[in-house]
């Protein structure tokens, strides 16, 4: 029933509320961006904020940084599969 | 006492409520021959058809539901699930040294969803406006707009997508989790590495199809506009999603296949495998960059140049790893104390076969050559080629290598090699006149050809038949075996794998102690240095 | 990879719990949904660079403040669900029911949202198939299709949740899942943190596309 290598991570509550009040900070920095800026600049913000939101809710919330090295190198690898997919299909679409 | 006779229940409920990978194993493969041999049926009804010229004996919107039914059964049910779903169910956790896989009740659900999904399939058979005529692959437009059974069809399809994602999720785990203490990653047998790969694709890639399916659905029922260029759809978008799933589909089919035969040949030629590494590592690279060449599906459908050009090259890349492999099982035969029994003939057979499978499909990755060839016999030829002539054979190899251990019985070796003799020259003739066909401009998909094809249609349905006559004195001899055949002993073949060191049938639990490894597999002479 | 002296101790069928397991199977499903999800960002990005104008203009139909509003409501959820997985951890059962009734509950609240917000986009003829839309440029019919696919096929995730999230709480309250015992519990976190996810991608793709 023991496993030597089974270490529980517990993610202290301080930390939880941390992360989460930086989530709303960024959301509202989103929004603001896009609403306020022009195009272009929303654009760059969409595609840096997004992705940095839902690292902090896989790293914490859902505890990858506390996983072994293996685990978050399979959550990059299907990311990384889905960009792959897309980057190659644009060969297509771009250039109709 | 074997897994056979242990065990609480009596009767039906000792199978259809086992959680036990040995029986689960045995569910697959009862019901998958089932449906092998109502897809070959169909198959040899095409054949006929195509027998007949000026009068059809079957309607043309017939032909179109013979070869749309006889894909998605062949396909979906019999070659995808294939040795993952019957061997890597029975022989992984046996071979790691575990009793079963991470999860056993996940795994009895994954046979559920299988049968539910072929149910809900031969469904679409018989109701609405009778069975799906878009062709296995249910392309955008008229996918979205005939108006037989695609919606009941294609969601039969989803349903054994869970069935395949789920078995591959629990071999994954199985592999991570449960290897006996000492058996590192490079002492796992290579059918393990083979099945490994073969998970990863169905995890990652089928829930592609998924989508896809769950969209041709909404497309239909809610007018979705995603895929209908009436509302600024995009039809070759389809194409590109559903290949997404369906190029890497066909490592799934082929890699446990591979697998096998690397534990055959090895026990055969009684030599250890030759470049261990080099067959392990070039599954995984088989499975990754065999996710990257879908567009090979699609050379004629209006992509860009660049995208064909990309395209192309990935798919003379992806033939590398699979290359490999041939020279590695024929460095294990060279210098070999080669032995030709019915599992080794097979093997033999299914290297031969999928080389001649594997060449035209880089033949087919050619731009040039796809341009002429795409939608014609030739393809046919190829992929049956691989999937049959690679797949199909490497099930067999695997069925005429492990029976004795599964069922505890022998059968007739002389019927087994016998049947082989239809069974090749019916294949040779069906499917590589199919090839020849094709060069000379024969569409696939057409109930009826022109008259200069005429003579190799004859041809080819005469080895049709042939064939099946084969494959059904194949069957009938194991089945026989089943019921009459004498015991069979612990190790038959001299095989030295962990199967083969418990006894035969295996017991409910496989080990009574979890065996702790402590080197490498294929070893056959302790004092030979490799 | 691993050597001899850390290869996985004998997993008995008896003494069946594998909590490394466990976890890698609910990962491993979670990889499947990322897949799932992604077909339909894979064509939202190929129609998007086809209709930027309309895509563009489109989502000025939706209601951002309904949009901004359930991402806060599942950021928050979020927190109250890993906020039990604390709780139960340390043994503090009662926070534990706390704080999934509290995620239980701001899910249901996204659901409301959404059927509000569908209801009005409805309201409007902007659905599939409508004869108001119909008669709008391919680009909005294209990006009205992917909205409902995307956010429906979300919404059914976010029932689903909390269906198994309600199941989590009567194990906790049962005592069926404990600070040693609390694998459940997590991979059903997990599951619910993807649904968050997801939704962190869809609320630019569709609200802030305007």
């Amino acid at each position: 029933m023991e496993h030597p290598e089974t270490h529980v991570h517990i993610v202290p509550y301080r930390i939880l509320i941390r992360v989460w009040l930086l989530l709303l900070l960024l959301t509202a920095v989103l929004v603001a961006t896009t609403r306020l800026m022009h195009e272009a600049l929303s654009v760059w913000a969409m595609l840096i904020i997004t992705p940095l939101k839902a690292g902090l809710v896989l790293f914490f919330f859902m505890h990858l940084k506390y996983e072994k090295p293996y685990l978050r190198a399979l959550v990059f690898l299907t990311f990384g599969l889905l960009t792959i997919f897309i980057g190659m299909l644009f060969f297509d679409i771009l250039r109709r | 006492m074997s897994y056979l006779t242990e065990g609480g229940r009596k009767g039906i409920r000792s199978w259809i409520l086992s959680t036990d990978h040995k029986r689960i194993g045995i569910l697959y493969l009862a019901t998958m021959v089932f449906l092998f041999f109502i897809a070959v049926t169909i198959g040899v009804l095409m054949r006929i058809e195509q027998l007949t010229t000026g009068h059809p004996l079957f309607a043309p919107q017939t032909y179109n539901a013979f070869f749309t039914v006889h894909g998605v059964i062949m396909i979906f049910m019999f070659v995808l699930p294939g040795l993952p779903a019957v061997f890597g169910n029975f022989f992984l956790p046996i071979m790691l040294g575990a009793k079963d896989v991470s999860f056993p009740r996940l795994n009895l659900m994954s046979w559920y969803f299988f049968i539910a999904g072929a149910s809900i399939v031969v469904a679409s058979l018989f109701t609405g406006k009778g069975p799906p005529d878009t062709g296995w692959t249910f392309y955008a437009p008229f996918s979205l707009e005939t108006g037989t059974n695609v919606s009941l069809g294609v969601f039969g399809a989803f349903v054994l997508g869970l069935s395949s994602i789920l078995t591959g999720l629990n071999f994954i785990t199985t592999i991570h989790r449960l290897r006996a203490p000492g058996m590192t990653w490079h002492r796992m047998p290579l059918f393990a590495w083979s099945v490994y790969g073969t998970a990863w694709i169905q995890v990652l890639a089928t829930p592609i199809i998924g989508i896809t399916l769950l969209l041709v659905i909404a497309e239909r029922v809610f007018g979705i506009g995603v895929f209908d260029p009436a509302k600024g759809g995009d039809p070759v978008l389809y194409q590109h999603l559903f290949w997404i799933y369906s190029h890497p589909a066909v490592y799934i089919m082929i890699l446990p296949a591979m697998g096998a035969i690397t534990e055959i040949i090895p026990t055969f030629a009684h030599k250890t495998i030759f470049g261990y590494r080099a067959i392990a590592y070039s599954s995984l690279a088989i499975a990754f960059l065999g996710s990257l060449v879908w567009g090979h599906h699609m050379f004629t459908s209006g992509m860009s140049e660049m995208a064909n050009l990309i395209f192309s090259l990935l798919t003379f890349i992806v033939a590398v790893p699979s290359a490999i492999k041939v020279f590695n099982w024929t460095a294990t035969l060279h210098k070999g104390s080669i032995e030709v029994k019915p599992p080794m003939l097979f093997a033999l057979t299914f290297i031969f076969l999928f080389a001649i499978g594997g060449l035209t499909g880089l033949m087919q990755g050619a731009l040039a050559i796809n341009v002429q060839v795409h939608d014609t016999y030739f393809i046919v030829g190829h992929f049956h080629y691989v999937m049959f002539g690679g797949t199909g054979m490497g099930f067999f190899a695997a069925l005429l290598y492990w029976f004795p251990k599964m069922f505890g019985k022998t059968y007739n070796q002389k019927i087994a090699v016998l049947a082989w003799v239809p069974i090749f020259i019916g294949f040779n003739m069906l499917y590589f006149g199919m090839l020849v066909l094709g060069y000379m401009g024969m569409p696939r998909r057409y109930f009826t050809h022109l008259p200069q094809y005429h003579t190799g249609q004859i041809i080819a349905s005469i080895g049709g038949f042939i064939l099946a006559a084969g494959l059904v004195m194949f069957f009938a001899n194991l089945i026989v075996a089943l019921f009459k055949g004498k015991k069979a002993e612990q190790n038959p073949w001299g095989g030295v794998t962990l199967e083969w060191q418990i006894s035969t049938p295996p017991p409910l639990e496989n080990f009574s102690v979890i065996p702790e490894i402590k080197d490498r597999p294929y070893v056959f002479n302790p004092e030979a240095t490799r | 990879m691993s050597s001899p002296a850390a290869t996985p101790p004998l997993v008995h069928r008896e003494s069946h719990k594998d909590y490394e397991g466990s976890k890698l199977g609910m990962w491993l499903f979670l990889f499947t949904e990322i897949i799932l999800f992604g077909g339909l960002f894979i064509l939202y990005s190929a129609y998007r660079a086809r209709y930027p104008l309309e895509f563009h203009e489109a989502g000025q139909h939706l209601n951002v403040v309904i949009g901004v509003a359930n991402t806060i409501i599942l950021l928050t959820s979020s927190l109250t669900v890993a906020f039990a997985i604390t709780a139960i951890q340390k043994g503090a059962r009662t926070i534990c029911l706390c704080c999934l009734s509290a995620t239980i509950v701001l899910g249901a609240a996204f659901l409301v949202n959404k059927y509000i917000e569908w209801s009005g986009e409805i309201g409007h003829g902007l659905y599939p198939n409508s004869p108001v839309l119909m008669q709008r440029p391919h680009g909005d019919q294209i990006f009205f299709g992917l909205y409902y696919s995307m956010t429906g096929l979300h919404g059914l995730h976010v029932f689903a949740g909390i269906a198994v999230l309600s199941i989590m709480l009567g194990l906790v309250a049962g005592k069926r899942i404990t600070s040693a015992d609390f694998s459940k519990l997590e991979n059903g976190g997990l599951y619910w943190h993807l649904v968050d996810v997801i939704w962190i991608f869809l609320l630019p793709l569709f609200y802030l596309a305007a």
